[in-house]
């Protein structure tokens, strides 16, 4: 492989799209116009290889076997928690928890708070954050008898950071929030939010699904408390993510499920459980998953997270400007610090209207409220057109969309 | 008309089309044509759930006939709901109950469209058919 210097200043999208096969294929007789990232990025060849090998090489199951299969499997899952770790600069590997993928992340935490938090506690969530980063600690206040204080955002999209240290006192437990909100694109300032949180003994949780593609976070550095992500948005497969949490909380934090692989040793009087990360690894794991987001991983820091983020904010400049040349078009989420991400609406069509017509043209977009209601019932708006970009988009891609939706626009006015 | 011939006058007009443009500018077009539910109709119970755009339906009985109005906020499934009203509309209950609703699929839009729009359009059929059967039990 290529040394990531190299590669960095030698990006080229379309050589890095040659490793993608998806992105050869036509929809609707037209070629494939990709732009739904950030529902779920697509596959490089070097991952899918990774997922064949497994299954033809050395499919078994892990942790128990005295067998060589079993042995081979166990160290390449094993390994790609290694790659997890050093990819988010994690201090320990058992701080590494395998999860079926954000949303399973969050509940484990949300699920382990019921036990800490009573009435007249405060959890804070931002104005910004998708279903399953608000719903999961909904139940967790019903459950508790806690309350849900949430960060507002100014029209940019943006977190009213002012407010938000108002908001914030003793009675403050935990904080959740995205590092990159999945519908305006915008990178909140994680830093200053963990930093406050902290300054009153809060706890704070990142949700980082929507940013992994984007950032490479720095999870020490960060000092957050828990943060989780999806293999699905960044090159990996479905079905597998990642919690990484302190040391010290996950001992704190009682198991979420009960199964095989969390114990130490089982009577019908007792269990006990089994040390990190297993304890939270109840039952044969997404094994397969595991070594194929490593491999995931691998593939992304080939290319370099430096050279991914400068092209990637010079296509999303370049989208915005071409976008806005269309009358009527208007861009929700304008933040100053955002990623790959540009949500918009034409005055007077639905979002839905138009992203038929761009399916009928072989360009995947979103439309909906991206399972972010609050932040749609912010802007008074039924939903969205949400085009998402990842490194192996194009100029000429974007130049598609806006000739798509140009075209949607004079059929449907 | 019967639902029969008013469905093999909808599949033969849209056999004349080439390509899904003019599918959809025709549907665009149907859509605009679409006998407008009253205002006062537009509530939640009149809401079909299962779309991702809006679509309001409302039924009254003229004579032994059910009369449908409707609309959403989007053209293509106002297009939609309008040529589904234009197969079921002015007939009995009982008829519509009994209809095929095979010419969705003959006219090219089940196929033509994402699955959740499919999921809608199968809202649509089902929710004029429940009026119908409710309609029919009160004539009855």
């Amino acid at each position: 492989m290529t040394d990531k210097s190299t590669i960095a200043t030698t990006f080229d999208a379309d050589v890095i799209r040659k490793d993608f096969p998806i992105l050869n294929r036509q929809v609707n007789g037209q070629p494939l116009v990709y732009l739904d990232n950030a529902a779920t990025s697509q596959t490089p060849q070097q991952v899918i290889d990774t997922i064949v090998e497994y299954y033809q090489g050395y499919n078994a199951n892990i942790h128990r076997g005295v067998h060589s299969l079993s042995q081979e499997a166990t160290d390449a899952y094993e390994m790609a928690r290694k790659k997890i770790q050093e990819h988010f600069n994690i201090a320990k590997s058992q701080e590494v928890i395998f999860t079926s993928g954000t949303t399973h992340g969050i509940n484990l935490v949300a699920t382990g708070f019921s036990s800490f938090l009573k009435k007249g506690d405060e959890v804070m969530v931002s104005a910004m954050e998708h279903h399953s980063n608000i719903v999961p600690w909904q139940m967790l206040c019903e459950r508790t008898g806690a309350t849900l204080k949430v960060i507002p955002m100014n029209v940019e999209g943006e977190l009213i950071m002012e407010e938000y240290h108002n908001l914030l006192s003793e009675k403050t437990k935990l904080v959740f929030c995205n590092h990159v909100s999945n519908a305006l694109g915008t990178i909140n300032p994680i830093e200053e939010i963990i930093e406050a949180a902290h300054k009153v003994g809060a706890a704070v949780l990142i949700d980082g699904a929507q940013a992994a593609a984007h950032i490479k976070a720095d999870l020490q550095a960060l000092d957050v408390d828990f943060y989780v992500v999806s293999a699905h948005k960044m090159c990996g497969p479905t079905g597998v993510g990642m919690l990484y949490g302190k040391e010290e909380w996950l001992k704190k934090l009682p198991p979420y499920q009960g199964g095989g692989e969390m114990i130490a040793e089982v009577t019908f009087e007792k269990t006990t459980y089994a040390d990190l990360p297993h304890k939270f690894e109840a039952g044969t794991p997404n094994i397969c998953g595991g070594i194929a987001f490593g491999a995931a991983l691998d593939y992304m820091n080939s290319i370099g997270f430096d050279a991914i983020t400068q092209y990637e904010e010079e296509l999303v400049r370049y989208a915005t400007e071409q976008l806005l040349t269309i009358d009527g078009l208007k861009i929700y989420g304008t933040a100053k610090h955002k990623t790959s991400v540009i949500s918009f609406n034409i005055e007077g069509i639905h979002p839905y209207d138009i992203g038929s017509i761009l399916d009928k043209l072989g360009i995947a977009v979103r439309t909906g409220h991206h399972c972010a209601q609050p932040i749609m019932d912010f802007y008074k708006i039924p939903g969205t057109v949400r085009a998402s970009f990842s490194f192996y988009n194009t100029k000429e891609e974007v130049d598609k969309l806006v000739e798509g939706v140009k075209r949607a626009k004079s059929m449907l006015e | 008309m019967t639902i029969q011939e008013i469905q093999e006058e909808i599949i033969d007009e849209f056999s004349m089309f080439d390509d899904w443009m003019q599918r959809y500018e025709y549907m665009i077009e149907l859509g605009k044509s679409l006998p407008l539910i009253e205002e006062q109709y537009k509530t939640d119970d009149n809401l079909i759930k299962g779309c991702q755009s809006k679509v309001w339906v409302h039924a009254e009985l003229d004579g032994d006939k059910l009369v449908f109005t409707a609309d959403s906020d989007a053209i293509i499934t106002k297009g939609i709901i309008a040529i589904l009203i234009r197969a079921f509309s002015n007939q009995k209950p009982q008829d519509i109950i009994d209809a095929d609703t095979g010419f969705i699929d003959e006219i090219g839009l089940k196929e033509h469209l994402s699955p959740t729009r499919a999921n809608g359009l199968v809202s649509m059929v089902k929710q004029l058919k429940l009026y119908a059967v409710a309609y029919q039990t009160q004539l009855n």
